[in-house]
């Protein structure tokens, strides 16, 4: 069966989900979405230094999306409507939350993406900062502001590794799913 | 030479610049989408300062979250200090973090290991 994104996200939808979003990803989008977060967490009894990375986070994740999601020609994907489509779910897990992210990639980008998270994924901390320092001092921002900063920095303040899945949709297109763990 | 003052929103922090003082200061967060925008006339203010700079230059960065795109900006602030201080005046870098922060913490040090000014940290309690 082919990869259909309304099953893959009625399937996160199931447990102790604190937020979801799919459709257009914009600058809007993203203000709303933070407004609610820190709403909800501010009436949480969570303690606040969860609290904080998880915000960061979230405002990493979200802002990769707004730099990185592709304009997907219509028709593309089944169900799909929005040219600048992705998903956002946020779920409460046993000992913190969890970040979904999701959106649409050319196959070419496939490789370097892969390479670049399981480079990060190989790290040690010392090493992650290492290099988040040296892009720091290094790397130009693009003209949109993305600085290829936010995954180091993702993995760097979760301590976590980050899982991702690539699914086809059809011959150009991929889903690309990555999930950040924050406890 | 002219203060440059900006008010904090949601996304990008409070700034007061006031060259007659000596005084830089960001306050608040730094999340916008694109700093660059944002960040332009700060970095452009501070490169007229390092002309003519005080003697003494009082720092305080207090931010409460910044994300990877401001980052770059902020050390293109930082740079611009870095410039002044090369040049024999003194500059006093107080970065602020909230309590058991150490992602802030540790941001601080970064940018204190690449532009070689010591910083003083200061925990908000």
């Amino acid at each position: 069966m082919s990869f259909n994104v309304n099953d893959f996200y009625l399937k996160l939808n199931i447990k102790d989900v604190l937020l979801s979003y799919k459709g257009n990803i914009s600058s809007d989008v993203i203000n709303k979405v933070l407004e609610s977060i820190e709403k909800k967490l501010s009436t949480d009894s969570e303690d606040r230094k969860i609290r904080k990375k998880l915000y960061n986070v979230l405002v990493e994740s979200l802002q990769n999306l707004y730099h990185h999601v592709e304009d997907l020609p219509l028709g593309t994907a089944e169900g799909v409507d929005d040219t600048k489509f992705g998903i956002l779910v946020i779920s409460k897990t046993e000992n913190g939350y969890k970040i979904t992210t999701g959106n649409f990639i050319t196959s070419r980008k496939i490789k370097p993406l892969k390479d670049k998270i399981d480079k990060i994924n190989s790290l040690t901390q010392d090493e992650l900062k290492d290099m988040y320092k040296f892009i720091l001092n290094h790397q130009k921002l693009t003209a949109k502001g993305g600085g290829g900063l936010g995954l180091v920095d993702i993995a760097r303040k979760t301590g976590n590794k980050l899982e991702y899945s690539f699914q086809n949709v059809s011959d150009e297109y991929y889903f690309f799913n990555l999930d950040i763990y924050v406890s | 030479m002219e203060s440059l003052f900006i008010e904090g929103t949601a996304k990008t922090p409070a700034v007061r610049f006031d060259g007659d003082q000596g005084l830089i200061e960001i306050k608040g967060r730094s999340i916008p989408e694109n700093s660059i925008e944002f960040y332009k006339p700060l970095v452009d203010w501070l490169e007229k300062y390092t002309n003519t700079p005080k003697s003494q230059t009082k720092v305080n960065i207090q931010l409460e979250y910044f994300n990877t795109s401001s980052s770059k900006c902020i050390l293109d602030v930082f740079k611009k200090l870095e410039t002044i201080h090369k040049s024999n005046n003194e500059v006093a870098i107080n970065w602020y973090y909230e309590e058991d922060d150490e992602d802030m913490l540790e941001a601080g040090e970064d940018y204190e290991s690449i532009i070689r000014i010591p910083f003083k940290m200061i925990e908000i309690v």
